[in-house]
């Protein structure tokens, strides 16, 4: 419950990142967290509300004010163990979480919310440092096994939930690591990989088997999987939004996770051969798409040395408070700055990209216009026009792509194993996430289609719920 | 059991809960001449005492009066004879009155069986009498049901005295009524036996008291001669009332309840098995039941007391047994009479409850009051010795100068008339020779155990911590349990507080297994009797209970005290082992297993459970006297059957095999953790309770650092315990039950969700109507539960459980507020949105028939006739039926009360003020046309804020009796809250907590509730007068009593109701969903035909169109909105109004917090249009055009099919959607006003008489005769004054009226500035309640020849929140002068018991004797004393809020003389003259009684600011003065100006 009165008496204190000028000479995590004491004012903030709405506001169900009171109390290995019973993950959402719950925390009714988010990071991060964190083999085995396809952060919370419960778990990533998004598609700055390979160390320990650079539907073939007494795909919504636009053939125009994926092998030691190098070092670099994998590729392309980098967003810039439309408790739509826009680069809204041009194959510009949006239409799309008038060329050297994903790969696994898919490209799933074949299930982005990863740890979770479920007839796991 | 004579069960009604109360009185010759003299009077107390009866939809047909009265044997003689029966000599015969049946050769049956019976005691029958009755006089509802009313004559055997042959009549009616109650006898079933005696006979019957003399023709025969009468005038809650159940019984008439009724019920059977009496032999078995079926609680009373004493107990003794004083609370008791009392609670538990009792055998006469002392009794004597008892002063008219003394009983005393040694014999000497019987101190010395004498035992069980968290799943525990209920208790050792009442699914509906416990809800008192203040009068409550083998109650012996002795319920560890290994004397204990295999199925259960019933018989049968249930020894097979099942199983197995009065249950289990599981477990039969895992987990919850570091585990268990000890004081006088002994086994629960087959078997008695689940489901859950702990866990979870009960959780309980409704409702009202109010709809609606409520599982029942939606009326009609839940200013802010009150008086709906008035400015619209005036004005305990002004600026007057979220208790405002606004409105100082009491101190019973009712329809007569009760089995009669009483509105609450705080415990467990409440209301009106003139309102979380449409159907035609409306104005339920942080700004007094404040009026005003528009939209799909024709149509509504939910399958409404069966003309909405008689009333008199005052022409003189049938007088003049003039009045001295004679209740209530009003002669409660302003005098006759000091004149409970004004008495008060007062000004010289309690503000001067329990509660104002005995600051005075010191120099001693010569001046007081005359050598005997908190408020503010605190009528503003004495010269400066005008 924090302090009675906290709320009254302190201000909300983020933790805030180390400074540009020298973060920007690394890769390590920016990322300051507060000292305890501070911390523990911060955790005083929280109002223990009878509805915690950060609390419906996370789609883990994490029960904030308890970690908050706990960590307000100096409770830290209770307030670990609070915090893990509804996220296998902490670490991981306690980085690169936008934390939804913050918006819905009661307090921003009318102050600042809770830093909840930093609050999380601090209480896992302690409990890595204190060794609290050990593995938790099941204490008998069910005789059940299952494969889970794909390590992101929803195939791991699968996992690690239904090892848990006693099943043996056989865990199937094509990369040559493990961790999926969080191994390739994250960029160390804001997640560093240490964090991933101590989870799966525990993991590992626990019992659950792991096995990289397994393609699933053709290493290990669709029968073989169908072996085990379940299947889960977690194999993410992999397959990116392309740009087709003339020029789009053009040398240096890449994919937004091709590039972050090699700098994070890049760190990790790999070599990367010459011939494939995606690098911005001394570039003009324009990333299309504002979202958050544009900016890791800002903070990525800052950090390599680009000349200059420009990031274009098609939708009009979002207003910086909260307006009648998007109210209080909602995630509101506004301006958000993430720490790589503290580090440089130009940001420009309502700008549709509509052709490349280049040299020598060798992309040097694109041209753009600017467009406005009119009021939503019978079917609730706001129909968008080009202003005339608004035609400009920016000069660019790499170009990324930073556009979202449209669903999951369908080949080799979907259409090997014959998994129904939704309308929009993604495996269609029943209540129970079980796909249309019997016995294999679904989770995280590949039902859900490109999402947040706390919203692949919740729905692995809840697949591992149903799972162990449809094994056993009953089930102790949560949802 | 039906009730002869009531209607049989149905719906939801139950003849069971029945309620009475009335006028009481006696007039005997003490020298115990005969005459007819005697019965007159005694008819005449009974007129006088017409008003405190009551009538039902028959005008004419009265709830019961009669007579009892000595053999008129010259009369009977002479009657007989001309029938041809002769007579032997008096008491050589015995009368017995009878009601038989009317038809020929049913009544024949009936005679037959009487003289069978008669001849087979062996007594001859002399010959039957048809007593000559006039049913001309009777109302039809009376005559419809009227007996044939006889006679029979019964000669003594020869060979027997009398006493002899008192018994063997006592065989012969007993065997009569046990005849009566066995089935198939149709004829016997409608006998009944008013008397049946060679002393004494009674007349009564289902009559006004007028009626009686000319129904009765004996009764005016001048032959009929007795030297004492006793009578009883009958107010009943509803209009079943019946001839038998009309008083005086054979021994007594009752005014008041008794609550533990079951209790003493079960006890009572369960000891029939061992009473003995050699003055009976085998012939005790006759006897049997000892209790009769069907009877009222006087009814069984009655026979409890005729069984003592017709086995040998005089009638005093039986009535100190049954009905003892606080013994145990008194350390100041004589020590012998300590022992009488203490000997005697071996014995007997107390029949415990409001009670004011006057009793005869025919000799002795007399009155007692219970240890509350809450009903009124006032005697006098006179010079030729007639004593005159009665509920009121002034029965009869008697010249001021034939009084000897007049007085009143006091709490637990005994008036007792000795008709043969023709003396009066005070309440000392009865006692004394009483508790000089037998040697009590000695053998109680000798024989009784307690806990510490006993050995230390071998081993106690330790703790186990490595276990602890498995077996705290095992038993459900929570986290919530653990922090929200736990934690405070240890760490406070008290309950803990919660907000926003309660909005979960009932356990039956809830998806989460629950604890057995959460099935049954706390009954509580409302309006029938009055819960007990257990904190401020601490010294009647008692937690000491003697356990072991109880004896024969008829004997006397020194081993009937050999029990263990307890001083509270609740038993370490240690103490447990203690008594598990004891063995001494008679005692001897063992421990029986309550564990069972849990497979999820009930049937291993009751395996288990009989099983257990035949050990619990086999070990009594074995001598053991002690049996320990326990719990212990759980593991992967063995779950623990649910401590309350296994213990009531065991209780009533015994009770049925007539053993269970010879051994005492204790309860060793983990389960119980909070205060209801103890009550429960003791309701049910427990004696002690070990909670081990409880106490085990109070060191977990200190090492999970819960609690503030200073608590150590020890220290932990301390304060739960006493937390525990007190949430149970709380939970008995909830009920108006003082001692566990009486609560326990008394059953006072109902139990919402257990299916009957269930309840039958397992807690007999217990009232549940809706059905539910059975052992099954039981069993289920504890399986559940039972996994819960002993699957293989994984680290992560190997906590408790969330809970969620207390806040929302994701995985907790279901609440029908939660983020999803809050905020769609929120969206809704701000952009006054339909479509979005639709989807909020949708989502209340689903879940409620999904989960959560009753209604969710009702549906509406189509027929097909809808109508188009334009024809429907419109919704600004609609919104009119709508009202906002009483919320005080000060409960939350004021922009938040202001918000509601626009909103509402914008579109004609009414808000309420809530309790804790309001400011005057607010009674005039705004500049821009609105109001921000409360239309209804809440009259609740504290009287906060109630003037006449207020009061004459409302629409609605709402008595409020209850609250749904903690009904039965009172509240509290915290010092911190009061700041200046605050203090002015409720006429309190600023800083000065205030306590609203328990109960309302001038609503004891229905009768004071119909005078209340008076008093405000008098001050308002334009206002209509509301009374919000609570939803709980029975409420319905108490509504029909409400009704009754004429009120024009009655409000029935659900028990979910939001609060501002509470504790937990209240909130989550006591009351009954309104859908119950509302319905058997609704029942009960129509079958009673009372509903067609009271407006029907509901409240309790309602949401949604359809839940105003569903209570519609179930007969409200008006609906209160609370939480939904705060939600509307931004609160999101952060559930911490208690804790004034409301960050909403709502629930906070904080200015900083206030400003964070968001609703809008018009957000309001957007929410009810949006709800009438649903509303309408309903209307059109079931085919109503208006909304009154949906009023009460239940046919409209079924339940749905195909439920499919595990416990809710077993769920059966029928008994909600009964029916009544009457004819069309009996009106299912209100159709007619009430009659509230105030055409009769004398203020229109003087009204008319004033009205030169009135109209500003000058003062006015006026001189009348009063009576006590005059009640209220001056109230009406006062609401006409405050209307006319304001708050200020009119100057004093303008209207002066002298009345001589007795002025009826409620003399002098509310008068206001400009009033005097002298009285010369005496008066009865309520003299100056809610008293604003002017003066009151009273003074005894000229003529009369007592000393005024040593008498009483004005009766309980005056100027009962009293707010300004000055009062002089000349002569004695009774109990709780000045209680509540907070600014009159008084002098009286001598008063009862809890003199100035919850006083806030004011001066009281007392010049004589006071009695115990002075300033409890009391936080403000001053009390001089007179201290002649030197006693006071020992024995009277509660110390807990005051300080008691001597009159300091200076101002006080200025301020009391200036008083005193007040006092004189307007009396003529010779005691104030003695005093002034000898003032040095007086001054010294006077106390000053000062609060703490008031000294230190004062203090404080004159350091801090140099203000001072005003003493004058709030509206005047406070100016700065040096010294803190001053604050009192206003009363004398007041004092000045009225000396200088008289």
């Amino acid at each position: 419950m924090g302090k009675l009165t906290g709320f009254l008496e302190y201000e909300r204190e983020a933790p805030g990142y180390r400074p540009v000028e020298e973060r920007i000479r690394d890769y390590f995590e920016i990322d300051l967290g507060l000292p305890e004491d501070r911390l523990r004012r911060q955790g005083a903030r929280c109002m223990d509300c009878g509805v915690p709405f950060c609390h419906t506001g996370c789609p883990l169900g994490n029960v904030i004010p308890d970690w908050n009171d706990l960590v307000y109390r100096r409770r830290w290995r209770e307030a670990l163990q609070a915090l893990h019973s509804t996220n296998n993950f902490p670490e991981f959402t306690g980085r690169i979480c936008p934390a939804p719950c913050e918006p819905a925390c009661v307090l921003g009714l009318t102050a600042d919310p809770v830093t909840i988010r930093s609050i999380e990071k601090a209480i896992i991060d302690r409990g890595f440092e204190e060794g609290w964190i050990k593995p938790e083999p099941p204490v008998t085995r069910t005789g059940k096994s299952v494969a889970v396809v794909g390590s992101g952060p929803a195939g791991l919370a699968v996992a690690q939930q239904l090892n848990r419960a006693g099943h043996l778990v056989t865990l199937f990533e094509r990369a040559d690591r493990l961790g999926g998004l969080l191994r390739y598609g994250i960029p160390d700055f804001k997640l560093e990989k240490r964090c991933v390979d101590r989870r799966l160390e525990q993991m590992a320990e626990e019992g659950i088997r792991f096995e990289a650079n397994v393609t699933a539907g053709r290493d290990v073939s669709v029968a073989e999987l169908l072996r085990f007494d379940a299947v889960c795909l977690a194999g993410g919504a992999t397959r990116p939004r392309d740009l087709l636009v003339p020029g789009r053939q053009l040398e240096g125009i890449h994919f937004a996770m091709d590039f972050l994926r090699q700098q994070n092998r890049r760190i990790a030691g790999d070599l990367i051969p010459a011939e494939e190098e995606i690098v911005a070092t001394g570039k003009r670099v324009v990333i299309l798409g504002g979202g958050d994998t544009g900016a890791d590729c800002l903070g990525t392309a800052i950090r390599q040395g680009a000349r200059e980098v420009h990031q274009f967003e098609l939708l009009p810039m979002p207003p910086r408070q909260r307006t009648e439309l998007m109210p209080w408790p909602t995630y509101p739509t506004i301006l958000r700055t993430s720490s790589a826009h503290e580090e440089g680069g130009v940001r420009r809204w309502s700008v549709n990209t509509r052709a490349f041009s280049g040299e020598n194959g060798q992309v040097t510009r694109l041209q753009a216009v600017e467009v406005e949006f009119g009021p939503p239409d019978s079917r609730g799309v706001c129909p968008m026009t080009e202003i005339p008038g608004t035609e400009f060329e920016q000069e660019a050297d790499l170009v990324l792509l930073a556009l979202g994903f449209l669903h999951p790969e369908h080949d080799p696994l979907l259409s090997g194993l014959g998994v129904k898919l939704d309308g929009r490209g993604n495996a269609a799933v029943d209540q129970s996430h079980m796909t249309s074949v019997p016995g294999v299930f679904a989770a995280g982005d590949m039902e859900r289609g490109q999402s947040l990863v706390v919203w692949a740890i919740a729905g692995g979770r809840r697949a591992a719920h149903h799972i162990d479920k449809h094994l056993m007839g009953r089930t102790f796991l949560p949802q | 059991m039906t009730s002869r004579g009531l209607p049989p069960k149905q719906g939801l009604y139950d003849p069971h809960f029945e309620r009475d109360a009335c006028g009481i009185g006696f007039v005997a010759s003490i020298k115990g001449r005969r005459s007819h003299d005697i019965i007159e009077k005694g008819l005449q107390v009974l007129i006088n005492l017409t008003h405190r009866g009551a009538c039902g939809c028959d005008p004419e047909t009265g709830d019961g009066a009669g007579i009892l009265l000595q053999i008129p044997h010259e009369f009977f003689r002479r009657e007989c004879a001309k029938i041809g029966i002769e007579l032997p000599e008096p008491g050589a015969y015995g009368v017995g009155m009878l009601f038989v049946p009317v038809e020929h050769p049913r009544r024949l049956r009936s005679e037959g069986i009487v003289e069978q019976i008669i001849r087979e005691e062996g007594q001859a029958v002399l010959g039957w009498r048809d007593v000559p009755v006039d049913n001309s006089v009777l109302g039809f509802v009376a005559k419809a049901s009227q007996p044939f009313i006889t006679q029979v004559f019964i000669g003594r055997a020869p060979g027997l005295d009398q006493p002899e042959f008192e018994r063997q009549l006592y065989i012969i009616r007993k065997r009569i009524e046990a005849m009566a109650n066995s089935a198939g006898m149709e004829e016997a079933r409608s006998l009944y036996v008013p008397s049946m005696s060679s002393i004494t006979v009674v007349y009564k019957g289902l009559l006004i008291a007028t009626q009686i003399t000319r129904f009765y023709r004996d009764l005016s025969d001048p032959a009929v001669v007795s030297a004492l009468a006793l009578v009883h005038q009958r107010f009943s809650t509803n209009t079943f009332p019946t001839w038998e159940l009309a008083h005086p019984y054979r021994y007594l008439a009752h005014n008041g309840e008794i609550n533990t009724l079951r209790g003493n019920v079960n006890w009572m059977k369960a000891r029939e098995s061992v009473l003995a009496s050699p003055l009976f032999g085998d012939d005790i078995r006759k006897l049997f039941p000892i209790v009769a079926a069907g009877g009222s609680d006087s009814a069984n009373l009655d026979n409890a007391v005729e069984l003592l004493v017709q086995t040998g107990r005089s009638l005093p003794h039986a009535m100190m047994m049954l009905i003892p004083e606080a013994w145990s609370g008194n350390p100041h008791m004589k020590p012998e009479k300590r022992a009488f009392y203490e000997y005697h609670a071996s014995l007997m538990e107390p029949w415990d409850g409001p009670a004011a009792i006057a009793f005869t055998d025919g000799r002795l006469i007399g009155a007692t009051l219970d240890r509350n002392g809450l009903r009124p009794a006032r005697y006098l004597v006179t010079h030729d010795d007639l004593a005159v008892m009665a509920s009121e002063t002034g029965v009869l008219p008697i010249r001021p100068e034939e009084v000897r003394y007049k007085g009143r009983l006091q709490p637990g005393k005994m008036f007792l008339v000795d008709t043969q040694e023709g003396r009066i014999i005070d309440d000392k000497e009865l006692k004394a020779r009483m508790a000089a019987r037998r040697p009590y101190t000695e053998w109680l010395r000798e024989h009784q155990i307690t806990l510490e004498a006993l050995p230390e035992p071998p081993r106690v069980h330790p703790p186990d911590h490595e276990t602890l968290v498995h077996r705290q799943r095992a038993f459900g525990y929570t986290a919530e349990d653990l922090k929200f209920i736990m934690a405070p208790m240890a760490a406070r050792g008290e309950e803990p507080l919660g907000s926003m009442g309660t909005d979960t699914p009932l356990a039956v509906l809830s998806d989460k297994p629950q604890p057995l416990f959460n099935y049954f809800k706390q009954l509580f008192a409302q309006v029938t009797n009055p819960p007990v203040d257990h904190i401020r009068e601490e010294m009647v409550m008692s937690l000491t209970s003697f356990i072991g083998n109880e004896r024969n109650i008829l004997a006397e012996e020194p081993k009937h005290c050999h029990l263990l002795k307890l001083p509270h319920p609740i038993l370490t560890n240690r103490d447990l082992e203690k008594l598990r290994n004891l063995s001494r004397g008679d005692f001897l204990a063992t421990t029986l297993p309550a564990l069972f295999r849990a497979n999820g199925s009930g049937r291993p259960m009751a395996e288990a459970l009989e099983e257990l019933c035949a050990r619990a018989s086999d070990a009594v049968r074995r001598g053991f006297s002690l049996i320990v249930l326990s719990d212990r020894g759980i593991n992967d097979e063995r779950a623990p059957i649910p401590s309350l099942l296994a213990l009531s199983t065991v209780h009533h197995h015994l009770i049925r095999q007539c053993q269970r009065t010879q051994v005492a249950l204790v309860a060793e289990s983990g389960e119980p953790r909070e205060v209801m599981h103890y009550a429960l477990l003791i309701g049910y039969g427990a004696s002690a309770i070990n909670p081990y895992l409880a106490i085990e987990t109070l060191t977990d919850v200190v090492n999970r650092g819960l609690l503030p570091p200073e608590i150590t585990p020890e220290k932990a268990v301390r304060n739960y315990i006493k937390a525990v000890n007190k949430g149970l004081l709380k939970v008995f006088s909830k009920m108006g039950i003082s001692t566990l002994q009486s609560y326990r086994g008394a059953q006072i629960f109902e139990a919402i969700g257990l299916n009957s087959a269930l309840v039958e078997r397992y807690f007999t008695g217990t009232p549940s109507r809706i059905e539910g689940v059975g052992l099954d489901e039981i069993a289920s859950e504890a399986r559940r539960r039972h996994e819960q702990a002993f699957r293989p866990l994984s680290q992560a979870e190997t906590d408790l459980e969330a809970g969620g009960q207390y806040q929302w959780r994701r995985d907790g309980e279901y609440h029908l507020f939660n983020p999803d409704t809050i905020t769609r409702l929120q969206q809704a009202a701000r952009g006054n949105n339909a479509e979005t109010f639709r989807q909020y709809s949708r989502l209340v609606d689903e879940q409620n028939e999904r989960l959560c409520t009753l209604r969710g599982l009702l549906k509406f029942k189509s027929n097909g006739a809808a109508v188009p939606l334009e024809e429907v009326q419109p919704a600004a009609e609609i919104v009119k039926r709508f009202a906002t839940g009483a919320m005080s200013f000060g409960s939350i802010s004021r922009e938040a009360h202001e918000t509601l009150a626009i909103a509402m008086n914008r579109i004609g709906a009414r808000s309420n003020t809530g309790e804790g008035g309001e400011e005057e400015e607010r009674f005039l619209p705004d500049a821009n046309g609105d109001s921000r005036r409360s239309s209804v004005k809440q009259v609740a305990s504290g009287r906060f804020g109630v003037t006449s002004h207020y009061l004459v600026n409302a629409d609605e007057l709402q008595i409020k009796i209850a609250q749904g979220a903690k009904p039965g208790e009172g509240g509290q405002l915290p010092g911190h809250k009061v700041d200046e606004t605050i203090a002015r409105v409720r006429c309190s100082v600023p800083g000065v907590g205030l306590i609203s009491p328990p109960p309302h101190h001038d609503i004891y019973s229905i009768e004071d509730l119909a005078q209340l009712i008076f008093d405000l329809k008098n001050v308002n007569p334009r206002a209509r007068i509301s009374v919000k009760l609570v939803a709980e089995v029975g409420v319905g009669t108490v509504a029909a009593g409400v009704a009754k009483a004429h009120a024009d509105v009655v409000l029935i609450s659900g028990h979910d109701g939001g609060t501002g705080a509470s504790p937990l415990t209240s909130m989550k467990h006591s009351g009954a969903p309104w859908e119950l409440g509302l319905a058997e209301t609704q029942q009960v009106l129509v079958m009673n035909d009372l509903r067609g003139r009271i407006i029907v309102q509901v409240d309790g979380k309602l949401q949604t169109a359809r839940d105003v449409v569903i209570a519609a159907l179930l007969g409200a035609e008006e609906f209160g909105f609370a939480t939904a409306p705060l939600v509307v104005s931004g609160c999101v339920m952060m559930r911490k109004c208690h804790l004034n942080t409301c960050p909403a700004g709502i629930a906070t007094q904080d200015p900083v917090l206030r400003k964070k404040f968001a609703g809008k009026p018009e957000y309001l005003v957007n929410f009810f249009f949006l709800l009438a528009e649903e509303v309408r939209r309903l209307m059109a799909e079931l085919g109503y055009r208006r909304f009154e024709e949906m009023v009460g149509r239940i046919d409209r509504l079924e339940m749905r099919e195909a439920i499919e939910h595990w416990k809710a399958r077993g769920l059966e409404f029928s008994s909600i959607l009964y029916n009544p069966i009457v004819p069309q003309r009996c009106a299912r909405r209100k159709v007619r006003e009430q009659d509230h008689g105030l055409e009769r009333a004398l203020d229109n008199k003087l009204i008319e008489m004033a009205r030169p005052a009135l109209e500003g022409h000058g003062g006015v003189q006026i001189r009348m005769p009063i009576r006590n049938v005059h009640r209220t007088v001056g109230a009406m003049l006062g609401g006409e004054i405050s209307r006319r003039y304001g708050s200020r009045g009119l100057p004093d001295g303008s209207i002066r009226c002298h009345f001589s004679g007795s002025g009826g209740q409620s003399f002098g209530a509310f008068a206001v500035n400009g009033m005097e009003l002298t009285l010369e002669g005496d008066a009865n409660d309520y003299v100056g309640k809610g008293i604003s302003g002017g003066r009151l005098v009273i003074y005894p006759p000229r003529d009369s020849t007592f000393a005024p000091e040593e008498n009483i004149i004005i009766g309980n409970t005056c100027l009962y929140g009293a707010t300004g004004g000055e009062v002089y008495v000349n002569g004695k008060a009774g109990e709780r002068f000045a209680v509540r007062n907070s600014g009159a000004t008084a002098v009286v010289e001598g008063l009862g018991d809890h003199g100035c309690e919850y006083m806030t503000r004011g001066v009281v001067a007392v010049l004589g004797k006071t009695g115990r329990n002075f300033g409890a509660g009391m936080s403000g104002g001053i009390a001089f004393v007179l201290d002649e005995v030197g006693d006071f600051r020992r024995r009277r005075v509660n110390p807990a809020m005051v300080e008691v010191e001597p009159v300091a120099a200076g101002e006080d001693q200025e301020l009391l003389r200036e008083l005193i010569g007040k006092h004189l001046h307007y009396t003529r007081s010779p005691r104030a003259d003695f005093l002034l005359r000898r003032w040095e050598q007086t001054l010294p005997s006077f106390v000053k009684v000062m609060p703490h908190e008031y000294r230190r408020v004062l203090a404080s503010r004159i350091a801090d600011f140099g203000l001072r605190i005003s003493s004058e009528p709030s509206a005047k503003p406070a100016v700065a003065v040096a010294a803190p004495q001053s604050a009192f010269r206003n009363p004398q400066s007041a004092l000045a100006k009225g000396a200088a005008d008289g």
